[in-house]
């Protein structure tokens, strides 16, 4: 802005206060007044009649069409109440959804948020190209999902897969990656970890970023190694991102799809394995209204693994917010609180 | 390595504080990952242009000269131009929506005053929480009701704005412009929308072309709904991608290339706009 204009609001100031616009006469007035109190409003209203129509007013009907006898073509029957959720908590089919969706996302947050700390320290260092290094690790979160699941389908092939070959190499025999638990939810654990472990590394290196160097610096004098440093100060000092990450990656762990639905399509019409062995519960949600057409009980399933999400990031929440507060690590964060040292972006939040 | 001793006093810029640059351990994990990261894709363009041979090797890493007559192949088993086309039109839509009204709702609620401002942006911050996509059974039929299935519509509509970027764009823009600017645009008589367009639009263009970045990938990859409402015959580049793998006996090398060549547009994107991809990534997270 021109300094001419700044002088003329510093004139302004005091004027201003009073409700009347600059210019007051009938129409113009009111019209000044409408768009100073009204526009807001209509500026936000775009989210709001959206989200009305797509993200509230579902989840709502959703809860009603649980409540009902709902069939894909023929549409809504008999009232059961909650039947269908009765139904689907004495359902064995859903309870082994819901076991392999936890397992493979323990077997994919766990490993994916420690090597992402790893690698966040390591970046955090004074590297020489940090861009090409950054893009390095970020690269397969360009890959879609549909993707990254054809391409590990290929590579988790029983029959000459390159996992299998990899194996072979070093004298081990050819795991069936398709057919058991363990080894499907370990190769879909495997898509999840390739797609999002730099992505969260990045984030995790933007709140290293912020901790202030004459932290380490001091705490290096007192003789703390690297490991103790990383402990004691970078742990604590970024909390609030991991938390971030862990609690985005539970909601987005808890409806994988794409994978668990491409993996295996030859065999099992993907359906997520030829004894459902990696159906996850955004799959199992799937075939029960769109394969078997029973909008009633896919409902109940969509209200219970919302439920599921829910329970799991405030135990996350809880759980990742008591591990990080109690150690060693406690003194050093409120010593760092007590600085204010933090980048100013920080504050926001 | 090579400094020592001497350049004690230069710790400021170094990492965990420790005063001498990155070794050659450091460089060698790194590079390490990079490359084990990269591998999978390399090998799919390996795989999907060699021969059959190829996937009986353990660790391929020569492309062969069967690209292009694989790539045939798939353009026979789906429509690809036409999924390439289609995911243009429903990812630069949703784009144009996305970052528009984000903007427009994002500069309400960091820089007017109304009633009820902070409750509501509080409100728009929990649905982020929400997963929408449980929503899918009405949304279905909702949509089978409009008659909009198998229409790029029904891909269209629902992600036309997002609690993330009305988020993400009054974040930005509470720093970015000061209160004076608008106090001084309205002074010289510019009504709301005139500031809007005058004042907040330029400010707000760097975290603008973020957002679109990441409204652009989000709405490219998507795939359970698009898969629900679209058909073989009008799909977008994923369900096509989906459908490639379908038949009974699949050869990989085939599946391989359809993966390669859907990664391609993206991979352009990658290496034009990467930088600001890992900026907007570092910055989400600072402020998130």
């Amino acid at each position: 802005m021109s300094t001419s204009t700044e002088t003329e609001v510093a004139a302004d100031a005091s004027p201003r206060r009073r409700p009347q616009a600059p210019r007051s006469g009938g129409f113009g007035n009111w019209l000044s007044q409408f768009d100073r109190k009204v526009t807001p409003y209509i500026y936000v209203s775009p989210f709001f009649l959206l989200f009305g129509l797509i993200g509230l007013f579902p989840l709502a009907y959703t809860f009603y069409v649980s409540m009902y006898d709902w069939d894909l073509l023929k549409g809504k029957g008999d009232f059961v109440g909650f039947d269908n959720f009765t139904n689907m908590l004495s359902n064995e089919m859903f309870w082994n959804s819901i076991g392999n969706t936890i397992a493979i996302f323990l077997m994919s947050s766990v490993p994916q948020i420690l090597v992402a700390l790893i690698l966040a320290a390591i970046l955090d260092q004074n590297l020489r190209a940090k861009s090409f290094w950054r893009m390095g690790v970020l690269l397969p979160y360009v890959v879609a999902p549909v993707a990254v699941a054809l391409i590990f389908s290929s590579v988790f092939n029983e029959a000459d897969g390159l996992a299998n070959n990899l194996l072979n190499m070093v004298g081990i025999a050819d795991q069936e990656w398709k057919h058991t638990d363990w080894q499907s939810w370990f190769a879909i654990a495997t898509m999840v970890n390739w797609r999002w472990t730099g992505y969260n590394a990045l984030i995790l290196l933007a709140a290293m970023q912020a901790v202030p160097r004459d932290q380490y610096e001091s705490a290096a004098i007192d003789g703390a190694g690297w490991l103790r440093r990383f402990v004691s100060i970078t742990i604590p000092s970024i909390r609030p991102t991991v938390i971030f990450v862990i609690i985005t990656s539970t909601i987005g762990g808890l409806q994988i799809f794409a994978e668990p639905r491409l993996f295996d399509v030859s065999n099992a019409g993907g359906i997520g394995g030829s004894d459902r062995q990696f159906q996850t519960t955004v799959l199992f949600l799937w075939e029960m209204a769109f394969f078997r057409r029973d909008f009633g009980r896919a409902a109940a399933v969509a209200w219970l693994l919302f439920l599921l999400i829910l329970i799991f990031g405030v135990v996350n929440f809880m759980l990742s917010r008591s591990i990080a507060s109690s150690g060693a690590g406690n003194r050093a964060s409120r010593r760092a609180a007590k600085k204010k040292k933090y980048a100013p972006k920080e504050v926001v939040k | 390595m090579t400094s020592t001793a001497p350049l004690v006093k230069r710790k400021r810029r170094r990492g965990m504080g420790i005063d001498r640059s990155p070794g050659f351990l450091t460089y060698g994990l790194l590079g390490a990952f990079v490359l084990g990261n990269a591998y999978p894709l390399w090998w799919s363009f390996v795989v999907g242009s060699g021969t059959n041979a190829t996937r009986g090797e353990s660790f391929p890493l020569i492309p062969g000269g069967n690209f292009i007559s694989n790539m045939g192949k798939v353009l026979d088993a789906i429509p690809f131009w036409k999924a390439l086309v289609n995911s243009l039109i429903v990812s630069g839509t949703i784009t144009v929506s996305v970052v528009f009204f984000s903007t427009l709702a994002g500069y309400a609620f960091a820089k007017l005053r109304f009633k009820g401002r902070d409750g509501l942006m509080l409100f728009v911050v929990a649905t982020m929480a929400v997963p929408t996509q449980l929503g899918i059974i009405p949304l279905f039929m909702l949509m089978r009701d409009f008659g909009w299935t198998g229409k790029l519509g029904a891909v269209i509509v629902p992600m036309l704005v997002t609690a993330f970027g009305v988020f993400f764009m009054r974040q930005y823009l509470v720093d970015v412009i000061p209160d004076e600017l608008i106090e001084a645009a309205r002074v010289d008589g510019a009504n709301q929308f005139r500031t809007f367009i005058n004042v907040a639009i330029p400010a707000a263009r760097p975290a603008m072309a973020i957002l679109a970045l990441f409204t652009f990938m989000m709405a490219w990859t998507d795939f359970l709904w698009p898969m629900i409402v679209l058909n073989a015959q009008n799909p977008t580049i994923q369900t096509a991608l989906a459908n490639l793998q379908s038949g009974y006996y699949i050869d990989y090398s085939i599946v391989l290339t359809g993966a390669v060549m859907a990664t391609i547009p993206l991979l352009i994107l990658f290496v034009v706009a990467g930088r600001q991809l890992i900026a907007g990534i570092m910055q989400g997270a600072v402020k998130g």
